[in-house]
């Protein structure tokens, strides 16, 4: 028997996923809305706290001559790749009531997954910072030195020549945070209305078999990616 | 204004400046000429104190740099350098000007002024919010060169300024240069690699050969009277023979090569008779038939053995006991009908043959 094609839809768990995700989205689901705004809140306060730390970092590890600054700046490139689920465990024995950060309280708060997501992409930041510096090339610095700048000014100059690259360092580490689950699964626990956000979220309400609403969560952290991504193109164009 | 002594860099292993002594005046234009890799950059960016050197001896406007590192901004600032490769920033033209200006803390009015003015004599002012970045390479580097001048500078240093120009904005900056120059006192010191730029541009010349200085003269010594083979080569000198100085009589000397007698109007270097015989084939006549009356000293007979086209001229090598090259005009070679073979004569007058003691680099 030949079935019709409204059977297939209704049939098919994955088609009526996406049209109930689609529903969740457009009618500003309170559950939805609430988990998205979470999850830039924590991602863009890592972003913000690793930006503070990393930019710094990155400045002094390119204008200052030292020994092991090869060393160092391999160690970033290797961090780049830190796996999740280490920062979230390191992160969570810190912060466990027995841990030495313990009496701070931050377990299972969004406090301490925005710490543990600064943790995760302050490396990222700071060697892609570096890199960016990097790409101000010898002649120029030899240029902005000739016109008379004195060391200060010179750095000043350097990094407005390189604000492109750096804001493309940032956006990275912002992509990273937002798509990572490692960390916020462990320091936040999934917590429903306190620290549940997209990644957790998803992993909750697929293992329960509530694939609309993941594929809704999905399409958002995607949309996410997607625009730091075209911002991301803007800029480096530049 | 600038005066150094042995002076020595090293990266790494390898010592790029061995000991270079340099003295420029006020207003003069000096070319520095040589090879790539001669250490040329190098030395610039030494003087212009964009390096500090390993060892020797600097004084800048008769402040020794060596000893007041401290005063290094502040001696720079007087100073201006323009690069090989166009350099602009990554915002307006404009702004991109104005930079050194800024660093000097001048008022925004001031700047604003001098600025357009300066961009206007590098023929850019319709680009003045333009993106530098998109401008093409010829006038990223006429910006390049507004953003230095227009602080005035004492000093310019130029390394190889013109390099891969277009012929306009190479004439536009060689113009600007000389005019500043003339009008201002502007002391210019300016590394090529071509030597016609180094005889239109510079008052002297230097040139520069592995890492060395080896000889500072007018354009004309340099090219008609260098002091050692490696520059003669490097100047590009066709004939360089062995010879043995005979006597000088009635300020004639006479020069043995290969067995031949040659006059030279100049006398013989010092305590020597092994002698390097050197002229430049544009000084060698070439005739067919009866020996023309002339007032040359030489005039050798002897067979075409090659002919080369370098258009609009024509090298022509006569053995005549010995190799000499000539540069012939390509339509006088057509009306004698130079060919392999020909039989002609060549004649080099007294005056335009140079003699080189054969010192212990006689193995260039």
């Amino acid at each position: 028997m030949i079935k019709g094609m409204n059977e297939i839809f209704q049939d098919n768990e994955i088609i009526q996923g996406f049209i109930q995700a689609i529903e969740l989205i457009i009618s500003l689901d309170p559950d939805v809305i609430e988990i998205t705004l979470r999850s830039l809140y924590v991602s863009l306060s890592a972003t913000f706290t690793a930006s503070l730390i990393a930019l710094p970092l990155g400045a002094y590890i390119y204008f200052n001559e030292f020994r092991g600054k090869r060393a160092v700046i391999n160690l970033l490139q290797t961090l780049y790749a830190l796996p999740t689920v280490i920062v979230g465990l390191a992160v969570f024995l810190m912060l466990s009531r027995s841990g030495p950060l313990g009496f701070l309280g931050m377990l299972f708060t969004p406090q301490g997954m925005v710490v543990a997501q600064t943790i995760l992409i302050i490396p990222l930041i700071t060697g892609l910072t570096v890199s960016a510096l990097s790409g101000i090339d010898r002649e120029m610095r030899y240029t902005i030195i000739s016109l008379g700048s004195s060391q200060l000014q010179s750095i000043v100059t350097i990094l407005r020549e390189a604000r492109f690259a750096i804001l493309a360092a940032v956006l990275l580490g912002f992509g990273r945070a937002i798509a990572e689950v490692g960390t916020v699964m462990l320091i936040g626990g999934n917590i429903r209305g306190f620290t549940r956000v997209l990644t957790t979220a998803i992993a909750l309400n697929t293992s329960m078999g509530n694939f609309s609403f993941s594929i809704a969560l999905g399409i958002i952290l995607l949309s996410v990616a997607l625009v730091v991504n075209i911002i991301l193109n803007v800029v480096q164009g530049r | 204004m600038i005066e150094a002594e042995n002076i020595t860099k090293v990266y790494g292993e390898m010592e790029v400046l061995h000991g270079v002594d340099l003295s420029v005046g006020e207003e003069d234009i000096l070319g520095i000429i040589g090879p790539s890799g001669s250490g040329k950059s190098t030395f610039l960016r030494v003087l212009d104190l964009i390096e500090p050197p390993d060892a020797g001896e600097l004084s800048i406007f008769d402040v020794d740099v060596v000893k007041h590192s401290d005063r290094v901004v502040e001696l720079r600032r007087r100073m201006g350098m323009l690069f090989q490769k166009p350099i602009v920033f990554n915002t307006s033209v404009h702004e991109n000007v104005a930079m050194g200006l800024k660093y000097r803390h001048v008022s925004k009015d001031e700047i604003d002024r001098s600025v357009k003015e300066m961009l206007e004599a590098v023929g850019l002012a319709r680009y003045i919010r333009s993106n530098a970045r998109n401008l093409s390479g010829g006038e990223q580097q006429r910006v390049s060169l507004a953003r230095v001048l227009v602080t005035e500078p004492e000093i310019l240093f130029l390394d190889e300024p013109t390099a891969n120009l277009d012929p306009k904005s190479a004439e536009t900056i060689e113009r600007l240069v000389m005019r500043m120059n003339r009008d201002r006192g502007m002391t210019v010191v300016m590394n090529t690699h071509d030597m016609l730029q180094g005889q239109r541009v510079a008052k002297r010349i230097g040139v520069m050969i592995g890492g060395d200085i080896l000889q500072v003269g007018s354009p004309r010594e340099i090219f008609y009277a260098p002091n050692s083979t490696r520059i003669a080569n490097f100047v590009g000198v066709d004939n360089i023979h062995d010879g043995k100085v005979l006597g000088r009589e009635h300020g004639i000397t006479s020069v043995e090569v290969a067995g031949t007698t040659l006059y030279v109007g100049e006398s013989p270097p010092k305590q020597r008779d092994r002698v390097k015989v050197i002229f430049r084939g544009e000084d060698v006549t070439i005739g067919v038939g009866e020996t023309a009356q002339t007032s040359a000293r030489n005039v050798l007979n002897g067979t075409i053995a090659e002919v080369s086209d370098v258009a609009p001229f024509v090298y022509v090598k006569v053995d005549c006991g010995f190799p000499v090259s000539a540069l012939v005009t390509m339509r006088s070679a057509e009306e004698m009908a130079l060919e392999e073979g020909t039989q002609v004569w060549a004649s080099i007058k007294a005056s335009t043959l140079h003699l080189i003691a054969e010192s212990e680099e006689s193995e260039g």
